[in-house]
């Protein structure tokens, strides 16, 4: 068939033509934003399953748009990294299915097309992101979600919902600013855009002042969008203010584009081996991963709203990925790709759990929340497995990509690094011991009846956590799966 | 020579020069719409590099007619990338511009040192 030959594009265009559709929808039907939203990612996650399992039987994929070969044209570049379409395009399916009744309740109904919109324009950036083989065009979709990004945090209106988002916007507008800048710089040196191109071409250069400024510049604004220590300050007011569903995809998903986004650098640079010696990088990834799981973890254990403490948990697991990074080791580098996935999925699930608590009860402080465990009983046990999971206790998926990091660093002979990963792990399980005591343990203020989330709700929910277990015990699949590109990755350059 | 040196290569020093007088406004200012007039500084530099970058002195506008064509073209594809870069920037602006009159009509005010003790 014709039209599969098209899909690595398709994936891209689908949810971007429906974006662009769903405003003049509005005009004619509201409610029907909902539903085309909807049929417009499951469609997306249809394309993108097909092309996961393609790369998985073939291997990578290459695309040329407009049909014109690489170094001149487009390339859409599917490899195991880009498996990461499926895992955005499948968690953004249920995170709308969650929203239906959440937005009904949380915005203004005026707004409520424009959040579908912007919600479908955020994927389609991210899936563009990640599929992109062109370094301009990694910089066209990462402009686009993060626009996005900055208005869906300031959609819900709440107190400091403008302010936070204001912030992000400033650093996020600088950090893209610098991305460009290092992509010109580049672009000057070595005169292709093509990421595969650039990365030979790189190996063929006398003087590396100019790529060694831009591979600087590239770091610090990826640490931007990924909200790494000391760059995280954007990061709890957005995410916490943002609605619960949003909250999910920025948290889950649009933080990780900033780890995608390192990834592709290092694919350019070939840092474990190649021309540059680069252990001074390794070194700060190292260490900045390791100070963002403590720092993380130290704001969560005294925050008193349920969402600021997931948002704070976010950096200290982005951490967690940063140091296997920087372990350069190959097993380091597969649990910290396979936690980017992990933790998307983890993370949708534990802040989907908090937006069914605060959609049904109207309180997000902790303290607040006595005896929820009696009157929401399936909402806190998918909360439980996702609180299991991100603690990292087996079978949950969380175990094994950061069983694997600290693989890695025994791998690396780093042994202080291990010691830092565990010591992370008691930290985020005494935060979350806070949540599961508040639920189930402590005495309600007043009597609890049964109330549970509505059914639109405890679905996605279910299969999310539902998920987590499966994975858990499925580890070896996704393992498995990533284990070439983490060594592709790893491999000195050369024939 | 030196001297030479920086003369020829003017327009690359006024690129750095418009992008540190936008990182200051940016950092110094107080005032939102200062602050965001500094990042729009910054982009025109970043966008003045990238167009330097391509081109070549006493070029023409590459439009080749016959083959033999032997004269020095200037690259158009920085050009086209920045045309895609404004484009993203005037977004960005509107936005940023859209969610300042938001804040200005909650808080009354757009001083970031204000704003902070309202937070």
């Amino acid at each position: 068939m014709s039209i599969v030959r098209h899909f690595p594009i398709l994936v891209v265009v689908v949810p971007l033509a429906g974006a662009a559709f769903t405003p003049l929808l509005a005009l004619w039907r509201k409610k029907a934003c909902m539903l085309f939203a909807t049929a417009v990612i499951l469609l997306t996650t249809v394309i993108s399953g097909f092309l996961m399992v393609r790369v998985l039987i073939d291997g990578p994929v290459s695309y040329h748009l407009g049909g014109w070969p690489p170094p001149w044209g487009i390339e859409i570049f599917l490899d195991q990294l880009s498996a990461g379409a499926f895992v955005i395009a499948s968690l953004s399916l249920l995170i709308i299915i969650f929203s239906k009744r959440y937005v009904e309740k949380a915005l203004e109904e005026n707004k409520i097309p424009v959040y579908y919109t912007l919600v479908v324009l955020n994927v389609a950036g991210m899936i563009g992101f990640v599929v992109t083989g062109d370094m301009f065009n990694l910089f066209v979709f990462m402009e686009i979600l993060s626009l996005s990004a900055y208005a869906l945090v300031a959609i819900g209106g709440e107190k400091i919902a403008e302010m936070a988002s204001f912030k992000y916007l400033l650093m996020g507008a600088i950090s893209s600013l610098c991305i460009l800048l290092s992509i010109a710089l580049l672009y000057s040196v070595l005169g292709t855009l093509n990421m595969r191109d650039m990365a030979v071409r790189l190996q063929e250069l006398s003087s590396l002042t100019v790529p060694g400024v831009a591979l600087a510049l590239f770091m610090v604004s990826f640490f931007v969008k990924a909200a790494v220590f000391p760059l995280h300050v954007w990061l709890p007011d957005a995410h916490a203010i943002a609605p619960s569903p949003i909250s999910a995809i920025l948290s889950g998903l649009v933080v990780k584009t900033g780890i995608v986004g390192i990834l592709r650098v290092l694919s350019i640079y070939r840092i474990y081996g190649g021309l540059f010696d680069l252990a001074s990088l390794n070194f700060i990834l190292s260490w900045v991963g390791a100070i963002s799981i403590i720092i993380g973890a130290f704001f969560a254990f005294f925050q008193n709203d349920i969402k600021m403490m997931l948002a704070y948990s976010t950096i200290s697991n982005i951490g967690y990925i940063i140091l296997g990074i920087g372990l350069a080791s190959t097993n380091g580098l597969i649990g910290s790709i396979v936690h980017v996935f992990n933790h998307a999925l983890i993370k949708v699930t534990l802040f989907l759990c908090a937006g069914a608590i605060i959609h049904k009860t109207g309180h997000r402080n902790l303290s607040e929340l006595r005896g929820i465990g009696r009157r929401m009983p399936l909402t806190m046990a998918a909360m439980s497995i996702g609180i299991l999971s991100i603690v990292g206790i087996p079978p949950t998926n969380g175990f094994v990509c950061k069983w694997y990091i600290v693989l890695g660093a025994i791998q690396a002979r780093k042994f202080f690094f291990a010691a830092t990963l565990l010591i992370g792990a008691l930290l985020i399980l005494g935060y979350y011991a806070k949540i599961i005591n508040i639920a189930y343990f402590r005495e309600p203020e007043e009597e609890v009846t049964y109330d549970e989330a509505p059914f639109s709700m405890l679905i996605p929910i279910g299969i999310l956590a539902a998920s987590c277990l499966l994975l858990g015990i499925f580890a070896f699949y996704p393992l498995k799966f990533i284990r070439p590109f983490a060594e592709e990755l790893l491999r000195p350059w050369g024939p | 020579m030196t001297f030479q040196k920086l003369l020829v290569n003017f327009n690359y020093v006024v690129a750095a020069t418009l992008f540190l007088i936008g990182l200051y406004c940016v950092m110094v200012k107080s005032n939102l719409i200062k602050k965001f007039m500094g990042l729009n500084i910054m982009e025109t530099s970043v966008f003045l590099l990238v167009v330097s970058t391509g081109w070549v002195r006493g070029g023409k506008a590459p439009i080749m007619v016959g083959v033999s064509e032997k004269a020095s073209f200037v690259n158009p594809l920085p050009q086209a990338l920045i045309l895609t870069g404004i484009v993203v920037a005037v977004s960005t602006t509107a936005l940023a511009l859209a969610l300042m009159i938001k804040i200005y009509e909650r808080c009354g005010t757009l001083d970031a040192e204000k704003l902070k003790g309202m937070e």
